[in-house]
């Protein structure tokens, strides 16, 4: 499917003047293992404006994660510069990152990263405990409420599916109302019709709340209900492109893996029932 | 962050892993509860020792004749009735209250068909109130009895059992023989102390009649001798005074001259009380002290687990930083977890050393072991400084974990 999109043309998506959410310059990351070091991130710049919604795709090892990390404050680039809402979190110290994890973005995991025997409203909570604002059950119960778990307060992690495990992640992330929801690969653990939920509730949040969202995914199908693909290799950006007619979670139907791969076939040698594979 | 939410964390931790924290605080409990056990054991200790002393006249001073520490003098004066009597004066000592006298000598005691080898004391009338030492049966000697030099007898309860075989037996009208003089008895002696000192194998008679009848105890001075002088003072605190005005008295009594030519003792129960107190007290930190290495060893056991917890939970701690916690949220966090688990160890150690005093109650009852409050606080004080003291460096590495890192950690 993205074999048939276009390398970038030289001609950027439209920039409008409003200030960008993320805005990163010549970013690279090195890792220093003894003698050896490893390039993984080679001088990447983006500007993610405010309510865009962006996949980031790339074959493994490109370098998707590592920049996540460094997109959501975990981690510090090698060098480069990073203005987060204008705030320049390049040379923050650990203190300040605190801080600005907390306050500005919101995380999601592919593992999903609950606590283990919480309640989902305390797993909610949590971030605005280390915020230490106040009303925290009162937000934290509108967050789950908003991913459609208003039913499931005190469900432990262990009483909830995985689509459900990562709404509640996904909560917890939005509850602090961020500047930006990352997630990476925030589908890749959940079965397609999980996936297919959580992808519903990005897109809404993104929607209906203008909530800026950046993930990786690997699953072209995924990435194309987002409104704007970045793609990664090698540790750079090989093609920033604005989707045409993003699709809407859980209207179209995933075309079967024989639909996909529709008329490359030069002979056949079994083709099986029309109803097993359709 | 709020401190209660600190604490809520920390307990939510805690009961996650709730065999583990028991086990971990089980040190802690057998710890404080040794320490709290024989703190309290030794304490009851000195409390039996004290009343025990206590029930035999805590106020009252004894006055013996006794061998000078100096070899200067060898002749040993006796002390008279007279000088007994001028040491109930007030003019001399100033809180006296009242003075008794006994004079002792060893007799054949012959009654019931049985005789027996005891100690005869002769004593004054108010022996038994000086010396807080009750009859059980029939009447003490009374003052017209000491007066008249009266043959009447009053027996210890093992001269009861050595006569009648039976110490329930009443002997009250019975004839006995001292010496060959028939004395008629008239009462029975309470049991005197217990574990420690006995005074039950005695027979008690009228001071006068030891003197004359018995014996001839006349001094030259026109008194008769007597044994032991017992001082009763008004309170504890004049012992002291009362002591150095007996000194001062009997010495020149007695023309003595140089300290240490003393030839008699002052003695009050508290110097000895004193004495096993001492010996008690160094027993019982000796104890602690042996109990206090359980202690460190339950604390490096705190230690040991919340290393292995901060290792264990490090995606936790990642993912709580990924969530904007700070270092210092994190440090409390674990620092707070440690410090419940020695006090919760704390806590219960003081049960189980109150359980466990409770049993050396039943084991020797004639203690009266209680909990006492600096014993309660300083386990609690203790507990606390072990919680913080061997939780500080794992909270201090979970606190410096880097976010990344951790998320990462398999
Ligand atoms: N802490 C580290 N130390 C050394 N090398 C690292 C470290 N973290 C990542 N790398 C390397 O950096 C490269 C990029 O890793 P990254 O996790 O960003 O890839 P990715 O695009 O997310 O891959 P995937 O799709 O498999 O998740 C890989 O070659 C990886 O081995
Ligand atoms: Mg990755």
């Amino acid at each position: 499917m993205f074999g048939r999109l276009q390398p970038p043309n030289g001609k950027k998506p439209s920039q409008s003047t409003e200030a960008a959410v993320i805005d990163i310059r010549n970013i690279t990351k090195t890792y220093f293992m003894g003698e050896v070091t490893l390039q993984v991130l080679r001088g990447i710049s983006l500007k993610i404006k405010r309510g865009e919604f962006v996949s980031i795709m790339g074959p493994s090892g490109s370098g998707k994660s590592t920049l996540m990390n460094i997109l959501g404050a975990l981690d510090q680039p090698t060098s480069g510069e990073y203005f987060l809402d204008g705030v320049d979190v390049s040379q923050m110290s650990e203190s300040e990152l605190a801080r600005v994890r907390n306050r500005k973005i919101g995380f999601v995991f592919q593992n999903f990263n609950l606590l283990r025997r919480t309640e989902a409203l305390r797993q909610v909570e949590l971030p605005l405990i280390y915020a230490g604002v106040p009303n925290r059950a009162k937000r934290a119960r509108a967050a789950l409420e908003a991913v459609g778990l208003g039913q499931r307060l005190d469900h432990l992690p262990s009483e909830l599916s995985g689509g459900q495990q990562q709404r509640v992640a996904i909560a917890r992330a939005l509850v602090t109302e961020p500047s930006v929801i990352l997630a990476d690969e925030p589908t890749g653990n959940l079965d397609s019709r999980s996936g297919t939920e959580v992808m519903q509730i990005f897109q809404r949040l993104n929607r209906e709340k203008q909530i800026t969202t950046v993930f990786v995914t690997h699953d072209p199908w995924i990435a194309r209900h987002t409104n704007r693909v970045i793609m990664l290799r090698d540790g750079k950006v090989v093609a920033d492109q604005r989707v045409k007619q993003p699709l809407i979670a859980g209207e179209a139907e995933r075309p079967s893996e024989a639909e996909e791969l529709q008329g490359i076939f030069e002979a056949t040698y079994y083709g099986g029932k029309k109803e097993e594979y359709t | 962050m709020d401190f209660t939410e600190t604490l809520r964390i920390a307990v939510d931790s805690l009961l996650i892993n709730r065999l583990r924290s028991a086990l971990t605080t089980l040190g802690i409990i057998i710890g404080v509860g040794a320490v709290i056990g024989l703190v309290s054991l030794g304490r009851a200790v000195e409390d039996f020792i004290a009343r025990e002393f206590e029930s035999l006249g805590a106020n009252v001073l004894e006055v013996r004749s006794a061998r000078p520490s100096s070899p200067t003098r060898i002749r040993i004066q006796p002390l008279t009735t007279l000088e007994a009597a001028a040491l109930a004066k007030p003019s001399i000592i100033s809180a006296v209250r009242q003075v008794a006298n006994s004079y002792s000598l060893f007799g054949q005691v012959a009654g019931g068909g049985e005789r027996t080898s005891v100690q005869i004391n002769g004593v004054s009338s108010n022996y038994a109130l000086v010396r807080a030492w009750p009859v059980e049966k029939g009447d003490f000697i009374s003052p017209e009895q000491e007066e008249s030099a009266a043959r009447v007898a009053v027996l210890g309860l093992d001269v009861v059992e050595a006569l009648y075989a039976d110490r329930r037996f009443d002997p009250i009208g019975q004839t006995i023989r001292i010496n060959q003089r028939t004395f008629t008895v008239i009462g029975v002696m309470s049991q005197r102390g217990g574990t420690f000192i006995s005074e039950d194998n005695v027979v008690l008679v009228p001071l006068k009649t030891a003197q004359t009848r018995l014996d001839n105890a006349r001094t030259a001075d026109g008194g008769y001798r007597v044994t032991t002088i017992y001082v009763e003072v008004s309170s504890e605190e004049a012992i002291q005074q009362a002591t150095t005005d007996i000194t001062a008295y009997l010495s020149e009594a007695h023309g003595i001259v140089f300290d240490g030519e003393q030839d008699f003792s002052v003695t009050s129960p508290s110097d000895i009380l004193g004495i096993i107190n001492q010996v008690s007290s160094v027993l019982t930190v000796f104890l602690v002290l042996i109990a206090s290495i359980s202690l460190l060893v339950g604390g490096i056991g705190i230690m040991n687990i919340m290393l292995v917890s901060v290792t264990e939970r490090t995606r936790e701690i990642g993912l709580r930083k990924a969530l904007g916690a700070q270092a210092r949220d994190i440090l409390a966090q674990f620092l707070v977890e440690s410090v419940m688990l020695s006090l919760l160890g704390g806590l219960l150690g003081i049960g189980v050393g109150w359980l466990a005093a409770q049993f050396g109650m039943l084991l020797v009852p004639d203690l009266t072991i209680t909990l006492s409050l600096d014993a309660v606080i300083l386990a609690t004080t203790i507990s606390t400084m072990v919680g913080v003291f061997f939780g500080y460096y794992p909270a201090q590495r979970a606190a410096r974990l880097r976010p990344i890192e951790a998320l990462r950690f398999e």
